[in-house]
């Protein structure tokens, strides 16, 4: 490699398996493997947080009355803590700067991102936002708005103190990450393919994470401007949303949710990505439609973006508008119904092997059609008077987000732990982590349908006696989901310290993307040579 | 790489990181141009059961009759007592009718409110023409000075026309009183409410968040 003035970020290296010392690897890290492989560490330590926190909430689920939480306020807190944690914090940083870092510039044969140090500030905004959001917790009441941190309730009538605005700056810091890690990404697709690798060959995964660059480019400023109003009322005076000024709280919904909705797809589009390509490898075919699974996502993010309303159903809008929106929701699931039916067929008459990423991948299609149906369900405006706020919509976004997106996240993990550890896990650890979690998160969320359908509202650490039963299993599902989150932990030490070495390909023939073409894990600079693609 | 091609490429980066940004300040514009935008669109279309507002006169009478209903809200922080004089009316579409709500100081100092309205069910605000109102206008009211205040409204006999507003026999007018921003600073409620800079209105209690039940 040429040592031209500005290839300077490792500081000056003439050859290139250099690699350099810790301060400068993992601080100053602009390496985009270093900085993936500090993504996804991050989103464990905060899913540890994240996870602790839906402990506790279903420890006082677990019966009638109020066992360990002082009142509604620190219940809030609690609830709208783990909401925000799990989003920004666990999956997105997971998903995006994870895997996105780790294997987008692979698969399009680039060298690295097109920005390592914007890259490397991408990632090092996430850890005081979460310390921000985390610690307000302790502050005060904490900030118990919700994660959709709705006025009134977060105006400084409701949450007076400086918690509010410790979550809301650690939201503004969040953003800010995601805003560089999009550009990124969009120019590093769009500008540093290799040679021969077109748009229409480009990997599923890298494809999702184009896809979710947009919807991050596009409804994370709708987020800041409407954070920054609630800033502003609740600091400075203003009266975005405050009535008594001539301001309207139902702005911040439709701003929210302009946000929000295409949120979920963020959320949701590389767990896409990563579970098309484990379905085509363990199958040991190509993925059947490709350019409609790709074009699929590009539908599903711009109908995304024009069913917001869907989440305001109860804030009085009239019924040809609450048409419109059940009718363009409801659009939606065609283009996944696509996607759905495209793994299917990939997998229809392919050479199965069902290793754990498989596992995932074929339990994350299941689990993710049964959030999608409830999906529709809920997209019914007449519906939805009934059910808005109930448990059967925490039901609903837990199965397409806690066991979709997290799915999508171990599926990942299992599926690239050799090539970015460069050890293998052990089949049988990860089976037995597959199907502990597979109860445990069935056993937790599936009960609550049934609790939303009989009337159990959400955000309430406290319930009527008839509710008791459904409350405690979903507990004791609970239980076993932390079980086999900790469990995966003990994976991973077990890997890292006495697992196999990786070979480059483990996978066999069926992964053909171009990770699998360097080595386990692959050299500190990967493609100075630009591969070429016939 | 040669040097040639990572310039070009250094060049082809930034400007799509350029383009890229620009696009993410131009999703913030739009994020602050949804406020007047949004409160145009309510104005205009009359969503969320904002009423027209204007001088238009009265059609004349017309065939269908409504009632309509006056409710009346405070701010809790606002000591006044605001009330509809008359519950309600009956009136045939296109005739202009005439209502009064009626204000008094309770408080020990003057004290200045500023309301907001809106009708109910939310479909005929585009029908429910105020011609006369006092929406939006400060009203400042010294101790025990009370006043009545006159609202003119007429409704659009296309209301009957109207497949989603035909069948709707009661309207609801809805006013509340809010005490101004500036008031309420000036009273000195921002002093008291609690420790928070910029808290303005002594809603909740200063002590303990409120606890859901």
């Amino acid at each position: 490699m040429a040592t031209a003035a500005h290839d300077a970020p490792h500081g000056s290296h003439d050859h290139h398996d250099h690699t350099p010392s810790f301060v400068n690897r993992w601080l100053f890290s602009t390496n985009h493997k270093d900085i993936g492989t500090l993504y996804i560490g991050f989103s464990l330590i905060a899913a540890i947080v994240g996870i602790g926190l839906s402990l506790l909430m279903r420890m006082e689920l677990q019966q009638p009355g109020m066992q360990i939480f002082a009142d509604g306020q620190m219940w809030n807190a609690y609830v709208s803590a783990h909401g925000l944690i799990m989003v920004f914090f666990v999956i997105m940083p997971a998903l995006i700067g994870g895997f996105g870092n780790w294997f987008v510039p692979i698969m399009i044969g680039a060298p690295d991102m097109a920005f390592p140090r914007m890259n490397n500030i991408s990632f090092w905004l996430l850890v005081p936002a979460f310390l921000m959001l985390g610690s307000s917790l302790f502050i005060g009441g904490g900030a118990g708005a919700g994660w959709t941190i709705y006025p009134p309730l977060s105006d400084d009538t409701y949450q007076s103190g400086p918690a509010m605005d410790m979550a809301l700056f650690g939201l503004h810091l969040a953003g800010a990450s995601s805003i560089l890690g999009a550009a990124n990404f969009i120019t590093t697709i769009f500008n540093m393919r290799a040679p021969g690798m077109t748009l229409h060959k480009m990997p599923l995964f890298v494809w999702s994470m184009l896809v979710t660059a947009f919807l991050l480019l596009l409804a994370v400023p709708v987020l800041a401007g409407a954070i920054t109003m609630l800033i502003t009322d609740r600091n400075f005076g203003t009266a975005f949303f405050d009535p008594a000024g001539g301001g309207d709280p139902v702005l911040f919904q439709h701003l929210f949710w302009f946000f929000g909705h295409p949120e979920v797809y963020i959320m949701i589009l590389p767990a896409f990505g990563i579970v098309s390509h484990v379905i085509s490898t363990f199958s040991k075919k190509p993925i059947f439609g490709y350019l409609g699974m790709a074009y699929a996502m590009v539908a599903i993010g711009v109908v995304g973006f024009i069913v917001w309303a869907h989440h305001m159903y109860t804030s009085g809008m009239d019924v040809d508008t609450r048409a419109y929106f059940m009718a363009a929701t409801m659009v939606i699931a065609v283009p996944t119904g696509i996607k759905i039916f495209s793994w299917i067929a990939t997998m229809w008459g392919g050479s199965l092997t069902l290793n754990t990423p498989m596992l995932f991948a074929i339990g994350f299609i299941f689990l993710f059609t049964v959030g999608g149906v409830t999906g529709v369900v809920l997209a019914n405006a007449g519906i939805t008077q009934i059910l808005h706020n109930t448990y059967y919509v925490v039901g609903h976004f837990h199965y397409v987000l806690s066991l979709g997106a997290v799915y999508g996240i171990y599926c990942g993990i299992y599926y690239w732990m050799g090539k970015m550890s460069g050890r293998q896990y052990d089949e049988k650890l990860g089976k037995i982590h597959f199907w502990l979690t597979f109860v445990g998160v069935n056993l937790t969320f599936f009960p609550m349908h049934f609790l939303g359908n009989q009337g159990m509202p959400r955000r309430y650490p406290d319930y009527p006696d008839a509710f008791w039963g459904w409350n405690l299993v979903a507990s004791i599902g609970s239980y076993i989901s932390v079980a086999a989150f900790l469990f995966f932990f003990y994976v991973l030490w077990h890997t890292l310290t006495k697992g196999a070495k990786a070979a480059a390909n483990p996978w066999g023939e069926g992964a053909t993307t171009l990770e699998w073409q360097v080595s386990s894990p692959p050299p500190f600079h990967t493609f100075d040579e630009l591969p070429r693609i016939r | 790489m040669e040097p040639d091609r990572q310039q070009t490429l250094a060049r082809r980066n930034r400007r799509t990181a350029l383009a890229a940004f620009g696009l993410v300040g131009g999703m913030v514009g739009l994020s602050f141009a949804a406020v007047p935008l949004y409160a145009l669109f309510c104005r205009v279309t009359g969503f969320g059961g904002t009423p027209m507002i204007g001088s238009t006169p009265a059609p004349g009478a017309g065939q269908q009759t409504v009632t309509i209903r006056f409710n009346a809200n405070t701010q809790p922080n606002l000591p006044w007592r605001f009330e509809a004089v008359q519950a309600s009316q009956t009136l045939h579409v296109g005739e202009e009718g005439i209502a009064f709500y009626r204000a008094r100081n309770t408080g020990t100092g003057p004290a200045t409110g500023v309301s907001t309205y809106n009708v109910t069910p939310e479909t005929v605000g585009r029908y429910f023409h105020k011609t006369a109102c006092f929406c939006f206008e400060e009203q400042t009211l010294t101790p025990g000075q009370e006043v009545d205040m006159p609202l003119a409204f007429w409704i659009d006999p296309r209301i009957a026309d109207d497949p989603n507003t035909r069948n709707i026999r009661t309207i609801t007018v809805s006013y509340t009183f809010f005490r101004t921003m500036a008031d309420a600073e000036r009273s000195g409620a921002l002093a008291n409410a609690g420790p928070h800079v910029g808290r303005r209105d002594g809603l909740a209690p200063a002590a303990a968040p409120t606890a859901t039940p």
